[in-house]
């Protein structure tokens, strides 16, 4: 497979702390554009790290080759790399959002890379007005327009983590990456929210990598299933081919059911 | 029961050698300033014969002091104003979250330091030099002072903040300043508006001061009052610069319970 068909491609990538623990050894993965794919693993798996480190963000980390659509992120300046990354919406376990700047603003902030001078990006009030638009209309379809002057603060958790998606989607991103979108949720939130975000990711035809310790998400929302133990991938199969007890027995928690 | 430990329970050599340096230290001092209680005691009388000359008041002088007193304020509010201009932007190099480089930082806060350390008084004789007798001078040496606190409180606050938005712009892919203006300011605002005013009260205390040196306001007035012996107008000097100076605190206290407060 060429380089270029991927979304997400890493070549041998191997992670070592600074304490000799190896977290990776030679892992070799790649995403095709438009698929959508979960990573899944028990607490402590590596899972978010493995996403980090195929994104270059841990600078210890060692492979042969990272590629973002096809072009490489290693040994790259600051610059290109923020323009390669502006092709890529987070959505953090926790929302991280700017908690004394309104909803509208966190969302405007998704247009940061895109939009130059960035200046009139740090707050909605100097926002462009097709940007305040654009920013609205995302906030309508998570569901939270009429909350569009409220602080983040004011927020409740199901809230904000709507308008983190709102933001990165915001960034028109041919890939998410989402780190435990819902962990922080109560179940009936979190399985809204992530319905409500598979949707909106397929709506902008973007790529999805998301991790999750849940099962049943990985299952339900993914087409492709990544497993995490031990340092390895050690399972990478489509959606459909195992139960989730199967996958229970391998990667679920043992305090969970 | 277990029997309580011996009072002098463990004998600690440096510690006891810290004492003695430390306990011969403060009686060289004394003796070193010829500090002598009887003098002080003596000097009681002249202290009231001192307060009955100051009264009553004598406010004949009354419109110039206050003008003098209001360009003292002003001057504060310059001082203070040029002083968040120029900390700002030292943030973005002296905050460890914002900073490009280590180094960088290191000289900036040596900078910021180094305005802190020098007194007041020092940076008002040095602009008097250079820009001449007036408040302007007085001003500038308000602007120095402000740096060295400021800038570090500043960067202290940029600091305390909560990584994980700064790190969610940083992913997207926005910039150090993106970071610094989306993130960082809108983040700090209470605790940058509560250093400011913190700033400002320490401003009007100091410019009362610099005075002294010729560097505008009210100190002058002052100055030239004891020297005369004009008791009576050094009184009503002295009570004017304790109006403006708790005024200017009851203000700056309220605002800052508002804002930190408020959220």
């Amino acid at each position: 497979m060429k380089a270029d068909d991927c979304a997400l491609k890493v070549k041998s990538l191997s992670l070592t702390f600074a304490n000799g623990l190896k977290i990776f050894d030679r892992i070799d993965f790649s995403v095709d554009d438009g698929e959508r794919v979960a990573i899944i693993g028990r607490n402590g798996a590596g899972k978010s790290t493995l996403l980090r480190a195929s994104l270059g963000m841990f600078p210890q980390s060692k492979s042969e080759g990272e590629w973002l659509y096809g072009e490489p992120m290693q040994n790259i300046s600051g610059r290109k790399r923020r323009q390669l990354l502006r092709q890529v919406g987070f959505v953090h376990q926790r929302h991280n959002l700017v908690p004394r700047a309104t909803a509208l603003t966190n969302v405007v902030h998704g247009a940061i890379v895109r939009y130059r001078p960035s200046i009139r990006v740090w707050n909605q009030a100097l926002a462009p007005g097709y940007l305040r638009e654009e920013a609205m209309d995302l906030l309508e379809r998570v569901g939270l327009a009429d909350r569009a002057l409220n602080r983040a603060s004011e927020l409740s958790g199901g809230q904000s983590q709507r308008v983190a998606i709102a933001r990165a989607l915001m960034q028109r991103p041919r890939l998410v990456i989402a780190d435990e979108p819902v962990a922080s949720l109560d179940p009936v939130a979190g399985e809204e929210i992530m319905e409500l975000f598979s949707r909106l990711v397929a709506q902008q035809d973007a790529t999805l990598i998301f991790v999750s310790h849940d099962l049943s998400h990985a299952v339900r929302y993914a087409d492709r299933i990544l497993g995490v133990r031990d340092g390895r991938i050690d399972l990478d199969c489509s959606a459909d081919a195992k139960s989730i007890d199967e996958l229970a027995s391998i990667y679920g928690d043992e305090d969970d059911d | 029961m277990t029997r309580p430990p011996a009072r002098l329970h463990a004998f600690n050599p440096p510690g006891f050698a810290f004492a003695v340096v430390g306990l011969a230290l403060i009686i060289t001092a004394f003796n070193g300033i010829d500090f002598d209680l009887y003098t002080i005691i003596e000097g009681g009388p002249r202290l009231t014969r001192l307060l009955g000359q100051m009264w009553p008041l004598n406010f004949e002088a009354l419109p110039r002091l206050l003008n003098s007193l209001w360009i003292t304020f002003l001057m504060a509010i310059c001082g203070t104003t040029l002083g968040i201009a120029v900390s700002l932007p030292l943030v973005l190099f002296a905050a460890r979250n914002l900073t490009p480089h280590p180094y960088i930082r290191f000289v900036v806060r040596a900078f910021i330091a180094l305005c802190r350390t020098v007194p007041d008084l020092i940076w008002a004789l040095i602009f008097v030099i250079v820009v001449g007798l007036g408040p302007v001078a007085g001003a500038l040496a308000i602007m120095m002072d402000s740096i060295g606190f400021l800038g570090k409180f500043f960067s202290e606050a940029s600091e305390e903040q909560d990584p994980g938005p700064q790190e969610a712009v940083k992913a997207m892919g926005g910039s150090r300043l993106d970071v610094a203006m989306s993130v960082v300011l809108p983040s700090a605002m209470p605790a940058f508006t509560s250093d400011a005013l913190f700033a400002m009260e320490k401003a009007v205390r100091a410019s009362v001061i610099l005075g002294l040196v010729g560097a505008g306001g009210i100190g002058i007035e002052l100055k030239v009052a004891i020297d005369l012996f004009k008791y009576e107008t050094a009184a009503l000097i002295i009570l004017l610069i304790f109006s403006l100076v708790v005024s200017v605190e009851q203000v700056s206290n309220r605002l800052r319970a508002k804002i930190i407060g408020g959220d």
